[in-house]
């Protein structure tokens, strides 16, 4: 199948017409509950090998969407607040770089930590995973500190706590929630469009 | 001890418990809160400083109970400290259970030279065993003291990452079998030395088995056999919990793993759950604890009616979080009002809400 779209276009569109609905499906297969968190994971593995392929395969001229985002904006970076337990932003990245995105992955942080790399990196739009509710509550803080940011970084928030409290992400002051790494995909297109 | 004897209606809260686990109407839905960081708070100490001291935890659940008048007693510390057995560590916080820290198994390969460890050398343990005693020495048979677990097939998650781990159950079939193997010794040593020092039944946190995390299939080559192979071994009842993750598409199979009572998730149908387990598996739950965090007292009542309309006719019904323990940030009025709502709507028989 994959041989044939490629045979028929180029790298851009299949990723766009093949791999993200395919990822997006998945992610909301598993909020409803119909798939499990392990086939979400290797998923996006195999999605993440195809694109590296197929990026492989094409010269530069042919993708300039996946490469450009690198210099020009928006510039996305993904970490994970207060936590060791890096799955989830793993996922959600996954999800990225097989939908043709960069992105920069800062790990494991802590609100000044993270403040000062999203300043001094002049992020766009951050994505941030928690998993306990104890970082969940402190996304608080990092707005509270981006907000002296000009332009604001916007923060797309997930993780499980956000799964249990729908209303916890806005309470926290967050531009976005995603429920799960599908998500990332249509709040990137909405909050790009937002600031064009 | 003054608070277990029996209420008005003549029953303890072990024969409470007993009676909806043999899938009776007992004298009220038994509430299985579940408060554990907060003994801390009622003895005015940090989490750190509160989990330092067995003597400290055992005060601080009798203190809860007193407190919020729920049918068991929790010797659960914290996951964590099952690693701290392991040669792992603990990261603590002062608002929140600590975290495991760095894996102990870095690479796939550490686990051909892994041992189990020994229930008895690791003072993080000893220290959940005295709590046990003291507690099972106030309970004096009355009141169920329930002991914690987590599973031969979920620990691994914190020994050695959920990456790592999932590519290791996924493409090294024969040390996944092989750390589970050590997990399962463990998880059987560990969950009797708890039985033996007064826990009268054990909570095994399997959640890795939920359907949120893996699916049916994998489920019945894995968490199943483990789960039946390790409860089969346990001397005490057991509740297998999803710690909030899904169990409806296996529930048909977990009857064939020997638990009395699963741990439900807010995020199923509690009705269609009691509808798949009515006389077959008990349900604990299946309050939201995060959402908690912005109850009022009015939804607190609510919730606890719906989830007793739900599930607590004929029995079979034990009412609590639908994660296994309360989080820190939930407001001591919104527990009161759980209390006084089960108090109220929880009477047997509850005619307010039979189906006729
Ligand atoms: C499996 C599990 C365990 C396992 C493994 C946990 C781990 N990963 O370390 C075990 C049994 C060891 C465990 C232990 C504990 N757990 Co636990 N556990 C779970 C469970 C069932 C799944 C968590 C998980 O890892 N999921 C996999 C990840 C990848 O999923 P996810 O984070 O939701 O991410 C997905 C989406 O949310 C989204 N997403 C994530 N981030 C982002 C970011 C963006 C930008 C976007 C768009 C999307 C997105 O994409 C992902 C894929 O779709 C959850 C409950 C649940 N139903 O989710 C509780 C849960 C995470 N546990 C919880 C707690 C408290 C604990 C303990 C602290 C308990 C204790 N007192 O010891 C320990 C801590 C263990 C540790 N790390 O030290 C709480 C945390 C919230 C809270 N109350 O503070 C939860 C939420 C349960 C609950 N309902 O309260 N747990």
């Amino acid at each position: 199948m994959l041989d044939a779209a490629r045979a028929e276009s180029d790298p851009l569109t299949v990723i766009e017409n093949l791999v993200r609905p395919a990822l997006e499906e998945i992610g909301r297969r598993w909020e409803d509950g119909d798939c499990a968190l392990s086939q979400v994971y290797m998923s996006g593995r195999i999605c993440e090998e195809l694109v590296e392929e197929l990026l492989a395969q094409s010269s530069e001229s042919e993708i300039p969407h996946a490469h450009a985002l690198e210099t020009t904006p928006p510039r996305l970076a993904i970490a994970v607040l207060e936590d060791h337990h890096l799955l989830g932003k793993q996922i959600v990245r996954t999800v990225l770089l097989a939908a043709g995105y960069k992105v920069i992955d800062y790990g494991r942080q802590d609100v000044d930590g993270l403040f000062e790399r999203v300043r001094d990196d002049q992020i766009d739009i951050l994505m941030v995973s928690t998993l306990m509710l104890p970082a969940a509550l402190r996304v608080r803080v990092l707005m509270d500190r981006l907000g002296a940011l000009s332009p604001r970084p916007r923060v797309v928030v997930g993780g499980a706590p956000y799964r249990f409290d729908e209303g916890l992400w806005r309470e926290v002051g967050a531009d976005a929630v995603g429920l799960s790494a599908g998500d990332v995909l249509q709040i990137l297109e909405r909050l790009s469009q937002a600031d064009t | 001890m003054s608070d277990s004897r029996a209420s008005a209606d003549g029953m303890t809260s072990m024969q409470r418990v007993l009676t909806t686990l043999g899938h009776q109407e007992p004298d009220r839905v038994p509430l299985l809160l579940l408060p554990v960081m907060q003994g801390a708070r009622e003895l005015g100490l940090s989490i750190q400083d509160y989990f330092a001291r067995p003597e400290q935890v055992a005060e601080g659940q009798l203190r809860l109970r007193a407190r919020y008048r729920h049918d068991c007693l929790y010797s659960f510390y914290y996951a964590a400290i099952e690693t701290e057995a392991w040669g792992g560590t603990a990261i603590y916080r002062e608002d929140g259970p600590p975290n495991a820290g760095a894996p102990v198994i870095r690479r796939p390969e550490d686990i051909d030279h892994l041992r189990t460890p020994v229930v008895e050398d690791s003072p993080s343990l000893l220290k959940v065993l005295e709590t046990t005693r003291l507690l099972a020495e106030e309970a004096g048979g009355e009141v169920p003291i329930i002991g914690v677990v987590m599973s031969p097939f979920s620990l691994p998650v914190i020994q050695m990452g959920f990456e790592a781990y999932l590519v290791l159950m996924h493409e090294q079939p024969e040390r996944f079998e092989q750390l589970m193997r050590l997990n399962e010794e463990f998880c059987v040593a560990w969950g009797n030395a708890q039985v033996a020092a007064g826990a009268n039944a054990i909570c095994y946190f399997d959640p890795v088995s939920s359907a949120t995390i893996i699916p049916r299939e994998r489920f019945l080559k894995t968490g199943f056999e483990i789960a039946r192979r390790t409860l089969g071994r346990l001397q005490a009842p057991s509740t297998m919990h999803f710690a909030s993750g899904r169990a409806l598409p296996i529930v048909d199979l977990l009857p064939a793993t020997g638990a009395a009572a699963i741990g439900v998730s807010h995020h199923e149908d509690l009705g269609a759950l009691k509808q798949a387990c009515r006389g077959r598996l008990s349900l604990l739950g299946n309050l939201n604890g995060i959402a908690m965090r912005r109850w009022t007292p009015e939804q607190a009542e609510a919730e606890v009616k719906a989830a007793i309309a739900a599930a607590g006719p004929g029995g079979g019904f034990l009412l609590g979080d639908n994660h296994g323990e309360i989080p820190w940030q939930v407001p001591d009025r919104v527990l009161l009002a759980i209390t006084a709502a089960v108090e109220r709507w929880g009477r047997y028989p509850l005619h307010w809400c039979r189906r006729d």
